[in-house]
């Protein structure tokens, strides 16, 4: 490529062959008739370091005042406290101990802290942002949230949804951050009738998405929430 | 019939969806060229979802939540004195794929120091730690979807993907804007690196445009003079897409 390819343009001027297009992203022209439609920026591995960016204190420094953790609770948050945690294992079974996760979720009446959810009836909660992150640890592999139960969250054209927690997984060795949902396994019943479980043609498969529950050992409920990225077992991924 | 009418009740907002994810602008989840990705890439395909309140909402982040040196890598982790290395600001817009701005997108970089070191408990590379470099920093898109921060000019490092593979000097981006489906980690690298050339990480980028989208341009423009050059990088995320008339067809499955 040569420089002149490489400069950027300002809106309105043409795109060289094979340069930037106006919107400034390598981009491409659908539709036939002009509308232009760039190019979404070409994702790449979060890598080995993401600590460094998105979990300082865990790469083992502490810089910012406030960090972005895998606590979504304060005394304050309405619903019923539990406690998600798993491990994430490769094709071979390995335990992974670089992963990186993020999970976005209703609040317990089931609504979204976010301006396009507009449910009618349903209370926003504002000591709950519904959004957090956590690593697998160094030596354990395991990865926690302390969270709430959402509740149910309407669906595409008022279908069902069972209550439910959007996963999202990067690491080294994952090109492309990878979307999941997190089921309950106390909610049999909603999950039977979830718009989404039931697209999973393989019905063996859906159980990849539930989280087992059990008592756990400080009186708030766990769910274990394995996730397998290759293999036997595989969870089921989106292409949201 | 008037399309009110026909509006379901509870339906995700009908001006937030989002474009269908085109993953030919991505590399695929299997790239032997780079060794991790042969036992962490899924083998089988992903299950294609129609998007619910759950995809096109996010969570909302507030300026109060960032210190304000969050965004300037040169002094937040600063402690007697000032990081070694080339002086640079870098700066862009983060924009969707139909040119729309971005605002109030987390913009979150994390880098090596000039040395091509991470400050990071498992980085065992020989090149040395900076003792006023963090590494990090964040920041939040203007009402224009505009970001900058200012850093030094991270080093090339070696890495064990081959022997002999480095990887170019690059700045790592998390992003995250106004859709769940938006969220997109990716990285920056500076024009002119030969490195670009060689990277196998680069290199699976499956065309040579996508490639370029990655490489920030040197900014003449935004040089503090007599103090930092600057590069000058954009962001494209999902595009929200126009859903006409959709709520108004009756009898069919979501």
């Amino acid at each position: 490529m040569t420089q002149q390819q490489m400069k950027p343009h300002e809106p309105g001027a043409e795109p060289p062959q094979g340069g930037r297009d106006p919107l400034g992203g390598s981009g491409a022209v659908f539709g036939g008739r002009g509308v232009v439609i760039a190019r979404e920026t070409a994702s790449q591995t979060a890598g080995p370091y993401v600590h460094i960016g998105l979990a300082p204190q865990q790469a083992g420094f502490d810089i910012f005042e406030h960090n972005f953790g895998s606590v979504l609770t304060n005394e304050r948050t309405q619903g019923e406290r539990i406690r998600i945690e798993g491990r994430v294992f490769d094709g071979i079974g390995t335990v992974l101990k670089d992963v990186l996760i993020e999970i976005w979720q209703a609040n317990a009446a089931g609504r979204y802290a976010h301006p396009a959810d507009r449910q009618p009836g349903k209370a926003e909660d504002p000591e709950f942002r519904g959004w957090g992150r956590s690593c697998t640890d160094f030596d354990t592999g395991v990865y926690t949230f302390d969270t709430i139960k959402p509740g149910v969250v309407t669906g595409r054209n008022g279908r069902f949804m069972a209550p439910h927690i959007n996963v999202w997984v990067v690491a080294r060795g994952i090109n492309l951050g990878l979307n999941t949902r997190l089921y309950f396994s106390d909610e049999a019943e909603a999950n039977a009738k979830d718009a989404v479980l039931n697209l999973i043609e393989w019905e063996a498969r859906r159980a990849t998405l539930v989280a087992q529950r059990s008592p756990g050992t400080t009186g708030v409920p766990v769910y274990r929430f394995d996730i397998r990225l290759q293999g036997d077992g595989e969870t089921v991924f989106f292409d949201i | 019939m008037a399309l009110e009418e026909n509006t379901v009740k509870n339906a995700p907002a009908p001006d937030a969806e989002y474009l269908m994810r085109d993953t030919t602008s991505h590399p695929p989840a299997l790239t032997p060229a780079y060794k991790t990705s042969v036992l962490r890439s899924p083998r089988l395909a992903p299950i294609s979802l129609q998007q619910s309140l759950s995809e096109v909402t996010a969570p909302v982040f507030r300026a109060e939540e960032f210190g304000p040196l969050d965004h300037d890598l040169i002094l937040n982790a600063a402690k007697d004195g000032l990081p070694i290395g080339e002086r640079i600001v870098v700066h862009g817009y983060v924009h969707d794929q139909l040119g729309r701005p971005v605002p109030n997108a987390l913009v979150e970089v994390w880098q090596a120091n000039a040395s091509g070191r991470y400050r990071h408990k498992k980085d065992q590379y020989i090149g040395a730690l900076d003792p006023n470099f963090g590494g990090c920093g964040r920041m939040l898109t203007d009402a224009n979807g505009y970001y900058a921060y200012r850093t030094i000019r991270p080093g090339p490092y070696p890495w064990r993907n081959r022997v002999n593979d480095w990887r170019p000097a690059h700045i790592h981006y998390a992003i995250s804007g106004s859709g769940w489906v938006q969220r997109l980690i990716t990285q920056m690298y500076f024009e002119g690196d030969p490195l670009i050339a060689t990277c196998p990480i680069l290199r699976i980028v499956p065309s040579e445009e996508q490639i370029r989208g990655l490489i920030a341009l040197q900014d003449p423009s935004a040089f503090v003079q007599l103090d930092s050059r600057a590069y000058r990088f954009d962001i494209v995320l999902r595009g929200q897409r126009a859903t006409l008339f959709e709520n108004a067809v009756q009898g069919v499955p979501a």
